[in-house]
């Protein structure tokens, strides 16, 4: 199978991006109860769920790597979640924004999604130090995938309890796709697939730094360089 | 095993079935693997026993629940509590209690070979995994004999009496839980350089659930106005959360195990 290029995947993001924010900004209206501040949910959703998607992909990246033993769903897997884990960080803050400008506080612990990302985020903060926590290469791969089938399957069981514990105070501002008006149904999907293709360029990119560094640790062994 | 295990008793040990003598060697062992029941009974028998012999965990468990409730009054300027509240501060005592039952399951069979020495032996991994956790599930029901009392006496407004049919409920579908995340976190945490540290942070975003759960299950039963039972909303997320987690552990748990 091959690759797709780097480049190419570059210029098809930095495009996408383009034309996803320009719709955002100049062919989306305007909502009328929150205004402009609801421009951020075009920020906000996609990331959250681009990130979801990465740690569950995490999580199906591991159990690849269990069954067939190949180290590089491993690789595969630790990049997925620890861009997952940069794209959650902007989650929290897009979110906390969102909250600070529509309900007036930083945080709210009314909204089950928020809370229940904040839990996951928790999670998956402590899978880097497990990971280097073990030395052996072998036994660090090993566990590190255990703990990401773990994590992959607590996201939906989390997402289940925390809404089920919440009282719906708040009124679910534009909470799924189907009920939007389709300019803002547009602009949606044109972010969700901007934010995707950012993702997988910047996994890529990463995939292929640590590769190339496992590639030239490899050659310098054979040519008896100290690394 | 290199904690204290005392030989085989005629039930248990793998001398007991006569039907398999066919494979029989002259010194009486079989080549056939023991059934994953007998490994896992005396697997069971081991971890109790220990326990008993050092009372590493229970006793630490209980007294911390307790010093949690006194910290707890002070911290709170109460003396009383209700409600809401009564079940927000069980559980979370309770919690931090298990979180010492689970960082020290495992510590004895990774710092004294217990591991190898299993490893070694011919029977199914899983059933060491469903011994510890039949053993947490132990020292959680010993911890809950002492601290729920021990709530009800020195915090809790409504007599506990009234609570307590219904309390049992959420306890049992809350320590199967614990049991189940705790042991997979426990075996997962043990081998790496900051156990100390990484057990607690590991298992306590995944047992969120279950405090959710459980907390809400408990706050009618300690209501000072008007006591009800546990919603069964609640009491069916915990069983599905039990469900879903014990599965997962038995799915990967193997994996733990492999050197």
């Amino acid at each position: 199978m091959r690759r797709p290029s780097l480049r190419a995947l570059s210029i098809a993001t930095i495009l996408a991006l383009c034309v996803s924010l320009s719709l955002v900004f100049f062919y989306a209206p305007i909502e009328v109860e929150e205004g402009f501040l609801q421009k951020i949910f075009y920020l906000h959703v996609p990331l959250a769920i681009v990130t979801l998607c990465g740690f569950v992909i995490g999580g199906l990246c591991a159990i690849a790597h269990l069954r067939t033993r190949d180290q590089r769903w491993d690789l595969r897997s630790y990049v997925f979640i620890h861009m997952s884990l940069i794209f959650g960080v902007a989650v929290l803050i897009t979110g906390s924004i969102w909250a600070r400008g529509s309900w007036g506080h930083w945080w709210v612990w009314s909204e089950p999604t928020l809370v229940s990302f904040l839990i996951v985020m928790l999670l998956y903060a402590t899978y880097q130090p497990l990971r280097f926590a073990i030395e052996d290469p072998e036994r660090q791969a090993r566990y590190a995938s255990v703990f990401a089938i773990t994590a992959g399957a607590f996201v939906p069981m989390n997402f289940l309890a925390v809404r089920l514990s919440a009282s719906y105070l708040h009124p679910r501002v534009l909470g799924s796709s189907s009920n939007l008006p389709a300019p803002m149904a547009l602009t949606f999907l044109a972010s969700i697939v901007a934010i995707a293709l950012l993702f997988a360029t910047l996994c890529a990119y990463e995939l292929a730094a640590k590769r190339t560094r496992i590639l030239l640790k490899a050659r310098s062994r054979i040519l008896g360089y100290q690394s | 095993m290199s904690a204290p295990f005392s030989p085989p008793s005629g039930k248990t040990g793998p001398h007991a079935a006569p039907s398999r003598d066919v494979h029989a060697r002259p010194g009486g062992a079989v080549h056939a693997p023991p059934r994953t029941a007998k490994v896992l009974i005396a697997l069971l028998r081991k971890e109790l026993l220990v326990e008993l012999r050092t009372l590493e965990s229970i006793p630490g468990m209980s007294l911390f629940a307790v010093t949690t409730f006194v910290v707890f009054h002070f911290a709170l300027n109460q003396d009383t509590v209700s409600g809401q509240e009564a079940a927000g501060i069980l559980w979370v005592s309770l919690l931090f209690a298990a979180m010492l039952g689970i960082n020290r399951l495992f510590v004895a069979d990774a710092d004294q070979g217990g591991f190898d020495g299993f490893l070694l032996a011919p029977v199914d991994h899983t059933a060491l995994l469903i011994a510890k956790a039949l053993a947490l599930l132990a020292y959680l029901l010993v911890l809950e004999l002492i601290a729920v009392p021990a709530f009800g006496l020195l915090l809790l407004g409504p007599p506990l009496g009234q609570a307590l049919p219904g309390l049992l409920a959420p306890l049992a579908l809350g320590d199967i839980g614990v049991a189940a995340i705790g042991t997979l976190i426990a075996a997962l945490a043990v081998r790496t350089r900051a156990r100390d540290l990484l057990g607690p942070l590991l298992a306590l975003p995944l047992l969120v659930p279950i405090v959710i759960g459980c907390a809400r299950a408990s706050a009618p039963l300690f209501s000072a106005t008007r006591p009800a039972g546990p919603p069964l909303r609640w009491l069916g997320t915990l069983a599905l959360y039990d469900l879903v987690f014990g599965l997962i552990a038995y799915a990967v748990f193997d994996f733990l195990l492999e050197d």
